[in-house]
């Protein structure tokens, strides 16, 4: 049987040296492993459904090692969480005690008891709670609209991958562009913890380059984010205040633009992309530095992760999926235990590349596009930084495919019509001999910005 | 006669970037007959959109898809009134 995420802490080593920071926080995890952020009170938290709705990051991460092992289970409530999504979450969840650092009488007419932690973060506790509960941990996705879907996993599931393969570093600094509440904000803090390093957390009103001074300042070794993420933080001047070692992509699919962009920008840095996903769990890492994955992944016999590919779609099957979703007749994986991403993949040779969502193909007069394979094309581009395809409607084929694009800051000024012309043109150009005739966008914007969700992916909006 | 240039003007370049070789563009030639297809209207009538802001298809009430270059003009003409 696993053990609980504070055993688990407490069984490696050189705690006293090892921190959790925030913007205006440093918790040093041997005070941690001897504290309550409760004030003894987690005992009145045993065997309860506790949704944890923290402002502060780096209050929902020690609330999850006092409360994993005590409480039955623990929803992580994302900070973009609509308000009037709260309530159905609560009730799909069965919660019936809230840990709150906002104001509590915002769940005052929920009639479930609040717990608010300590204004002063750790507290030496007299006493440990025995940690013998196996805690549920319940993540909710970040789907578009809609109740998100909620998903069941197990510390030990979510564990799963930390540890296996690559190089251990004997002291990593990470940190994120992620939320923590979120499935692959929370894998940086579970490997932190659990892999001997320390995590600098974004404060939650933080601006990008205040909180990349600050990884900055504290060494940081390590950090993930989406492409996304990435590419908003190399248009910020503070990009140059981090030097990290590792540099980790997931969430969203990683083109050869964003790959090489890093690989150039950092020395000697290591370029890892993940496929993982809140139901899935973490399938793989790629860190040959090219985009796609090698097709030697799929159907490998007796692997901890198998992967097939069936009607496009990457299917995955391994101890690090999720179990279940909360309250819904939605089946998280078929008959055979496998889980069907939604994500599209094409074999081209010996790798498969992502093209795409399922639920995001555009219909050109019956012939199928991907957003995101035109995006990685425009992406390669020199002077673009990023894109965004979508669908227009249009009266003959139905939609065609329009892009927005952001170019790369030191070209976004003093832009004459005239260099506009011709890099749109360069653009199509290049879409042309890369693309498909009815791939290639029927027209393109250029934007002074592309709106990032919370959860570190570009905004899709369906229109 | 801006909407009228600003038609051929998009006639030409899709037929450029789609390396069709076109009829002369006179207002009898028909549309089908002309060397484009569907994807190419596609792509003109967004353009025409950018360019003009008006989507005839979208904003006129009952359109009758032109058959003719002539009507195809014709129609954002009105629509443009």
């Amino acid at each position: 049987m696993m053990c609980s995420l504070w055993e688990v802490i407490g069984a490696g080593s050189g705690q006293s040296a090892r921190h959790l920071w925030d913007a205006d926080t440093s918790i040093v995890l041997s005070d941690l492993l001897e504290g309550t952020i409760l004030g003894g009170r987690a005992e009145a938290l045993r065997g309860r459904s506790v949704l944890i709705a923290t402002r502060s990051q780096l209050t929902a991460a020690l609330a999850l090692v006092e409360l994993d092992g005590v409480a039955r289970r623990l929803v992580l409530c994302p900070p973009d969480l609509a308000a009037g999504h709260v309530p159905a979450v609560m009730a799909r969840a069965a919660v019936d005690a809230i840990l709150s650092d906002l104001d509590t009488s915002d769940f005052a007419s929920c009639g479930v008891e609040c717990f608010a932690p300590l204004s002063r973060g750790v507290m030496r506790a007299d006493t440990q709670l025995p940690r013998d509960q196996a805690t549920e941990w319940v993540l909710l996705t970040s789907g578009t609209t809609g109740i998100p879907k909620m998903v069941v996993h197990s510390l030990s599931g979510l564990t799963g991958a930390i540890g296996a393969g690559g190089e251990r570093n004997p002291s990593p600094i990470w940190s994120t562009f992620y939320d923590i509440r979120r499935y692959g904000g929370l894998q940086v803090l579970l490997r932190a913890l659990i892999d001997g390093g320390s995590l600098v957390l974004p404060g939650s009103h933080e601006a990008l380059g205040d909180f990349l001074a600050r990884a900055g300042a504290h060494g940081v070794t390590h950090i993930s984010g989406t492409p996304s993420h990435w590419r908003r933080a190399l248009m910020s001047p503070a990009a140059r205040r981090i030097a990290p070692r590792y540099v980790r992509l997931s969430g969203e699919i990683a083109d050869q633009a964003i790959l090489d962009s890093l690989q150039a920008f950092y020395l000697n840095v290591a370029v890892a992309h993940a496929f993982a996903t809140t139901e899935a769990g973490v399938a793989f890492d790629v860190g040959d530095g090219l985009t796609g994955f090698p097709a030697s992944l799929v159907e490998r016999e007796a692997a901890a992760v198998e992967m097939k590919v069936e009607d496009g779609s990457l299917r995955i099957r391994s101890a690090r999926t999720g179990f279940r979703y909360l309250s819904t007749s939605d089946l998280l994986k078929d008959e055979d235990g496998f889980v069907d991403t939604g994500d599209m993949v094409e074999r081209r040779g010996d790798r498969y590349h992502f093209v795409g969502r399922r639920d995001g193909i555009i219909n050109v007069g019956g012939l199928k596009v991907h957003p995101e394979e035109v995006e990685a094309v425009i992406n390669s581009h020199s002077q673009v930084q990023m894109s965004l395809v979508r669908a227009r409607k249009n009266p003959i084929t139905g939609a065609v495919v329009v892009a927005e694009v952001l170019l790369r800051p030191q070209r976004d000024q003093d832009e004459s019509a005239v260099e506009r012309g011709t890099l749109m043109g360069e653009i199509i150009a290049g879409c042309r001999r890369a693309l498909a005739p009815h791939k290639v966008p029927a027209a393109i914007r250029f934007v002074p910005s592309l709106e990032v969700a919370a959860s570190g992916k570009l905004v899709r909006a369906v229109g | 006669m801006a909407i009228r240039s600003a038609v051929i003007e998009q006639f030409t370049r899709v037929a450029d970037e789609q390396n069709k070789t076109i009829a002369n563009l006179s207002d009898e030639v028909v549309l089908l007959d002309s060397g484009f297809d569907s994807l190419c209207f596609a792509i003109i009538v967004a353009r025409l959109e950018d360019m003009l802001g008006i989507d005839p298809f979208r904003t006129v009430e009952e359109v009758l898809f032109p058959t003719t270059l002539g009507e195809f003009i014709g129609l954002y003409e009105r629509a443009a009134r």
